[in-house]
Order: C-alpha cells, then structure tokens, then sequence
C-alpha cells in the first residue's frame, strides 16, 4: 500500500461518496456512484485484492451502473433532495 | 490519542463512508437516493474486511518458487511461510458480498419502477401521503 495514494484515493471516495448523495439530479448521482465505483475498485487493487476489484469493475460499476441509468430513465430525474 | 487515531486512519475513513451511507439511508426522501445509500454502505463493509485481509510486505497468494510441472512433487517439501501471503479468505468472502449487492440493487430497481408506474412519484412523503 503506497500512503500517498492511499491518501488521496479515500479522499475522492469520500467526496464522490458524499457528492452522490447530495447533487440534485439523479442521472448525475447515479453517475458519480459509477465513479465511486471506480475509486473504490483502485483502492481494492492496491490492497492486492485484484479478483474482488476485478469483479467490482465488471459487476458494480458496469453492471449496477446501467441498471441505475435505466431505471432512472424509466422513472424521472426530478428530486428535492 | 492522536497517535493512535492517525494509525487507524483507513479504519475511520470506513466508519465515515458507512455513516454517509446510513444517513442517505434514513433521511433521503427520494428512494434512488436511498438505494445509492445501501450501496455505499455495502462497499463500505466490502472494504473493511478486504483490508483486514491486507499484510504489509506480502504479496498475492501464489507459490513463490515452484519448479513449473515439478512443483506439485516439490511442495510437499516446500515450506510456506504464512506471511508472505495476503490472506484471501476475505477475498473470496467479499466476492459473493459484491454479487449479492448487484443482485439486490437489480431488485430494489424494479421496486422503484414498479412505485413509480402506480403513484407516478419518487419521493416518500408523497407516496405515504397517497396511500393514506
């Protein structure tokens, strides 16, 4: 684990983390949680656990991402919160 | 006190991103927002016992020094040393967890079309208010 990097990928995870839950519109939220995704599938490399980054990669961030898009085009975009 | 704090500083980073996920959970009205909540709580709980996994100095659990086709003969012999290894228990552990996110992600998705198709809204309040 290389602390620089460390660093700076839990400082990202934490503001995407964040910027998810609070941006108005639900296309971008569900976008950043994509690159949550992302951040959080470099940390898991970087710990040496290549398979479940590899699957978190493949499953979470594709898989999940798409699911999200399109439920989120089959409903509204809209939100207070 | 500040030392010990700052030598646990990947552990209070998990207990953070689980607290974001909880509270996007409880007070988000909007309930794709509460789904993206469970999700970042998840990979909070992924994370924290992948890096319970973690050794510093050691590497991705394969034989260091096997002979190519003699190995299986030479490993008998050969002694592992534990902690050159990360362990990957963990791993596989979180492997499933992952799979199991997806799939309640996918569910939790259809739940959310299904609401909006009858109460042609996602926000709670007003889906309790039309059940009422």
């Amino acid at each position: 684990m290389i602390l620089p990097f460390d660093i700076i990928l839990q400082l990202f995870v934490i503001i995407c983390a964040v910027a998810a839950i609070t941006v108005k519109d639900l296309m971008s939220a569900v976008i950043i949680l994509g690159a949550y995704s992302f951040f959080m599938c470099l940390m898991w490399a970087q710990m040496g656990a290549v398979d479940v980054a590899f699957t978190e990669a493949s499953v979470s961030a594709g898989i999940g991402t798409i699911l999200c898009i399109a439920a989120v085009m089959k409903t509204t975009r809209r939100t207070k919160d | 006190m500040l030392e010990f704090i700052i030598s646990k500083y990947n552990f209070w980073i998990y207990i953070i991103l689980m607290m974001i996920g909880f509270y996007a959970m409880i007070a988000k009205t909007n309930l794709v927002k509460k789904i993206i909540g469970m999700n970042i709580f998840q990979t909070a709980i992924i994370l924290f016992f992948v890096s319970t996994a973690y050794k510093s100095d050691a590497t991705l659990p394969i034989l260091l020094n096997s002979q190519g086709h003699g190995a299986g003969h030479h490993a008998a012999e050969q002694v592992i040393e534990v902690s050159q290894y990360i362990n990957p228990l963990p791993h596989v552990l979180m492997l499933t967890a992952i799979v199991v996110m997806v799939a309640t992600l996918g569910v939790a998705l259809a739940i959310v079309i299904r609401v909006y198709r009858d109460y042609g809204t996602l926000n709670e309040d007003e889906i309790i208010k039309a059940i009422k």
